[in-house]
């Protein structure tokens, strides 16, 4: 069972790399995104470093759900999530595993690149610090989450622009405790693991529902 | 020609089955049963609904009634013992056939299927393991999932439309695997139009909803 699931994870690395569209795809948009917005407010470098932590959270946020459609769409259209339910394994499982390869190969990347960018924004070491950290943790909140509405739009053609809309409200409450821990970190009147500890909270609770949230989506779809 | 045998006692019971689709009635009042060593081929014209019942029979479609029941080979259900080929190959086109073949050996066996290489050989394509399986035309890539079958064994194979796409030569070959997986003990239920070769196959004609 071990084995079968280590090479859904190969799988689905594998794939990503040469399709492309999965990491660096990503941390170019999220370069992009953390760009556009000194243009936006002007070069204020106190105001950027007060906003920046949830300028990075956000792009953190697109970016993630930039690829996140095609989370089950591929294998739906060409069969191969009919043969993963006919696997030996619960489907839960392979949900989990698959939002794991996308957590790897899409927020990874952005969590890796977050402290280059944080100085593009004027964060000073603490707060860089603390972006990263909240960003590693709470990242598979927001691909565990993003599944559930991966999977009930799975058969949908233009799915996408669907799936954000039921997705990004649910995402409301790991920015608002990401982008807490992050500020916290900087300074403020809020301890650091505050906020931290909630967001690692809802990470380890979206990995423990959204799989069997995803997975009965994914069944009661035909 | 399979060195695996399949237990004895295999067969595949299936009553009173009905089913829908989108809360349209498909299907009602089916009933048969496949022994270890038989062939069932399901024929109709379009619309019958072969490919609902071969879902069906793969678990990817609940019933709305009856039952369908594997007995022998242990007390498990029926997807866990079959193979689905569908109108959708199952590959993924950036992958080779090779990685794909391996990664389905995993997923669907416990490692005591041919190896891809070894399998792509019986249906003649010794040569394309390492191509992409987008390069591909497509019958061989019909060839590629249908090699499926053979390196990951298991008992019950659900065959839609199998010979699509497939060369008269490619048929002939596939239905001596097919021969093959019967005489081991294993079991074939197949929705076809075009006759697969199989000598003294049943058929279960659908006629589908009027």
């Amino acid at each position: 069972m071990s084995s079968a699931l280590l090479a859904l994870f190969r799988r689905e690395i594998r794939l990503a790399r040469r399709i492309g569209g999965g990491g660096a795809m990503g941390v170019v948009f999220f370069l992009i995104m953390v760009t556009i917005v000194p243009f936006a407010i002007g070069p204020d470098l106190n105001l950027l470093a007060r906003i920046g932590p949830a300028i990075l959270w956000i792009a953190a946020l697109l970016a993630t759900l930039l690829g996140l459609d095609r989370l089950f769409q591929a294998d739906h259209e060409d069969g191969s999530l009919d043969l993963l339910q006919m696997a030996d394994l619960p489907l839960e499982l392979v949900v989990a595993v698959k939002c794991l390869a996308h957590w790897a190969v899409t927020c990874l990347p952005l969590v890796a690149a977050a402290p280059v960018f944080g100085l593009m924004l004027a964060l000073e070491g603490p707060a860089l610090a603390g972006v990263t950290a909240s960003l590693l943790v709470g990242t598979p909140a927001l691909a565990f989450i993003g599944a559930i509405g991966a999977a009930l739009t799975v058969s949908l053609r233009r799915g996408g622009l669907l799936m954000a809309i039921l997705v990004l409200p649910f995402t409301v409450p790991v920015l608002i405790f990401g982008v807490s821990a992050a500020s916290a970190a900087g300074g403020g009147t809020v301890p650091f693991a505050t906020p931290f500890l909630v967001l690692c909270a809802l990470t380890l609770a979206s990995a423990a529902l959204a799989p069997f949230a995803a997975a009965a989506a994914l069944r009661g779809g035909d | 020609m399979l060195t695996h045998a399949f237990p004895a006692d295999l067969k595949l019971d299936v009553r009173g089955l009905a089913l829908a689709r989108g809360g349209r009635a498909v299907l009602k009042d089916v009933s048969f049963t496949v022994c270890g060593g038989e062939a069932l081929l399901v024929t109709g014209p379009n619309g019958a609904g072969k490919s609902t019942l071969l879902r069906a029979l793969a678990g990817l479609l609940a019933p709305a009634s009856g039952e369908i029941a594997l007995s022998g080979g242990g007390a498990r259900e029926v997807p866990v013992q079959a193979h689905y080929i569908g109108h959708a190959e199952a590959m993924k086109s950036a992958l080779s056939a090779r990685e794909n073949l391996a990664f389905w050996a995993q997923m669907l066996g416990e490692g005591d299927g041919l190896a891809p290489q070894a399998a792509l050989e019986r249906f003649s394509l010794p040569r394309v393991a390492d191509l992409p399986v987008g390069w591909l035309s497509a019958g061989q890539k019909r060839r590629v999932a249908l090699a499926r079958l053979l390196v990951a064994p298991r008992p019950v194979w659900l065959l839609d439309e199998p010979a699509t796409a497939l060369d008269a030569a490619a048929l002939a070959g596939f239905a001596r695997l097919m021969s093959g997986h019967l005489a081991a003990g294993g079991l074939i239920v197949a929705a076809t139009h075009a006759p697969l070769g199989l000598a003294g196959a049943r058929e279960l004609r659908l006629e589908g909803a009027p």
